[in-house]
């Protein structure tokens, strides 16, 4: 008999790499985060981790850094999106891809500048917590300005038209308009940025003297000396990011992309 | 046009300037200090090759350079073929298939990198896998494919399905119509997809950290350790690197600028 061919077996690599590459390792994770050194079920890694009062102050500051930096890209890429996507320029595309490009360069080479503009100017050791704030906003921005520009390029231009004739205030069309049709974006644009400013360590110890712990550090430290804690960590991580992407309604698949759709 | 208005285009200009500034002064400050003859920057000096002559002649870093490149298109080719596959396989799937797979798809993409990182290092213990070239290749193909499948998904929903069929009908094999009649539709979302492939493979630090083989070294892991650690087995290199980013930044402009002379198709779609 001869097997007929079917379009579905297609699938079957990448099923069968998804199994092994992200499913099994999830578990692992999850049953590392429950079980103690003997491999016992335990939930001592939990009362352990919360009852140490260091790590929950490190955890304050962390989320205390991911908010500002959020905050901050939030107030920048708001305006230059709307500025963007309103404009009436023909060549509005290459200004949005101005915004873009530093986004390819090497990320690691990219906060190396940034810590050569920090000890130029003095600030590298002096300032931690504001080196690691700046960095960040620097290296996160794109990812906030894209999701903003695409939601914000997809809102009727008659509908700003219509407002205006109706007798709305610039005010008045900026919180009845433009600020609710661009939810979508502010949600996807602060998911995008809030979880690696709470985990990407590589900008907190570039920029922050060794002197700033971010959440993320903590899994680095725990992988060299307990895995369960470490998969503790990982653990409340991922709960938080799908806590996050459920409550604001799931990502919008064509913004997460990193623009490389452009 | 009243002064008004006048008064808010400036604004508007200057602001963007202004943002343009704080995303390029870094850059730009590199990239005139690789030409100055000084270790410092701030410090004056004549204009020099030096450091781009320090960058080529140092074989460690010609080296790890070399590895970048080879491992982002080693996986950026690998996630592709396997992510269009995976995409295809998805789109003719039953439904509830499609959304299981399509869930798990995205796990690698909303997860925190060093989450993933973890496990899949904790898993190759676990496994008794020894870090090697192949778990490195894996942990890149884990955070390049499923952006493969996502860039292609699109396209496949937006294929006329009709044209298969009729290519079945007029005799052609599945495999044939596959290649001569579904993959050309789809072509545009598989060389994005490998773009981005390639871009999020060579930006990528910690799940390159947690998976290489020991002494292997990318663009970021050797920059990260030369300015954190001093690693850097002669002061040479670090400004060495100041050449490094100016290089790359132009090969970047030459690419957007190529990519935006030939594909203004592409454009329309943004408008």
């Amino acid at each position: 008999m001869r097997l007929r061919f079917s379009r579905k077996l297609l699938g079957v690599p990448y099923a069968v790499f998804l199994i092994f590459f992200v499913i099994i390792p999830m578990l692992v994770i999850l049953f590392y985060a429950f079980t103690d050194k003997e491999m016992h079920l335990s939930f001592g890694n939990f009362i352990q981790f919360f009852s140490d009062h260091t790590k929950l102050s490190t955890i304050v500051y962390s989320l205390v850094i991911a908010l500002i930096t959020t905050a901050v890209c939030l107030a920048i890429a708001y305006p230059v999106a709307y500025i963007l996507a309103r404009s009436k320029m023909k060549k509005k595309f290459v200004l949005l891809l101005l915004f873009v490009t530093p986004m390819w360069i090497n990320f690691v080479l990219r906060i190396n500048a940034i810590r050569e503009l920090l000890s130029w100017v003095g600030l590298l050791g002096e300032a931690n917590y504001f080196n690691t704030i700046f960095g960040m906003v620097y290296d996160f921005l794109p990812f906030m300005i894209l999701p903003l520009y695409t939601t914000m390029l997809k809102i009727d231009e008659s509908l700003y038209e219509a407002s205006a004739d109706l007798g709305a205030g610039w005010l008045t069309t900026f919180s009845r308009v433009t600020l609710p049709l661009s939810m979508p974006g502010i949600a996807s644009g602060i998911t995008m940025v809030f979880l690696p400013s709470m985990t990407n360590y590589v900008v907190s110890d570039m920029l922050g003297n060794s002197k700033v712990t971010i959440i993320g550090k903590f899994i680095y430290e725990y992988f060299g000396t307990n895995w369960h804690m470490g998969s503790m960590v990982a653990l409340i991580l991922l709960i938080v990011v799908f806590l996050s992407t459920w409550l604001t309604g799931g990502f919008k698949e064509d913004e997460t992309v990193r623009g490389a759709n452009l | 046009m009243n002064r008004k208005a006048i008064l808010i285009k400036c604004l508007k200009a200057f602001f963007i300037g202004l943002v343009l500034l704080f995303l390029y002064a870094p850059i730009l400050l590199l990239a005139v200090y690789s030409f100055i003859d000084t270790d410092v920057i701030g410090t004056s000096g004549a204009f020099t090759f030096d450091h781009y002559r320090d960058l080529f002649t140092d074989s460690q870093v010609m080296t790890m350079i070399g590895n970048t490149l080879g491992l982002a298109f080693a996986s950026a080719a690998l996630s592709t073929v396997l992510g269009t596959m995976g995409a295809l396989g998805m789109y003719y799937c039953k439904k509830r298939v499609k959304t299981a797979m399509g869930a798990v798809n995205r796990i690698p993409i909303i997860n925190a990198e060093i989450v993933t990182a973890l496990a899949l290092a904790i898993t190759f213990v676990a496994f008794g896998l020894p870090k090697s070239y192949f778990t490195l290749l894996m942990g890149h193909m884990v955070i390049c494919t499923p952006f493969v499948v996502l860039s292609v998904m699109p396209k496949l929903k937006q294929m006329d399905n009709s044209l298969y069929e009729a290519a079945l009908d007029l005799g052609a094999s599945p495999a044939k119509a596959l290649f001569k009649v579904v993959l050309p539709q789809i072509i545009p979302g598989v060389i994005s997809g490998f773009m981005l492939a390639i871009t999020l493979s060579l930006d990528d630090y910690i799940v390159t950290v947690y998976t290489r083989p020991s002494g292997f070294d990318t663009i970021s892991t050797y920059v990260f350790n030369a300015t954190i650690r001093g690693n850097a087995h002669t002061a040479e290199t670090l400004s060495s690197f100041w050449a490094l980013t100016t290089i790359i930044f132009l090969v970047i402009l030459i690419i957007v600028i190529a990519a935006n002379l030939t594909g203004r198709k592409k454009k329309e779609v943004l408008k």
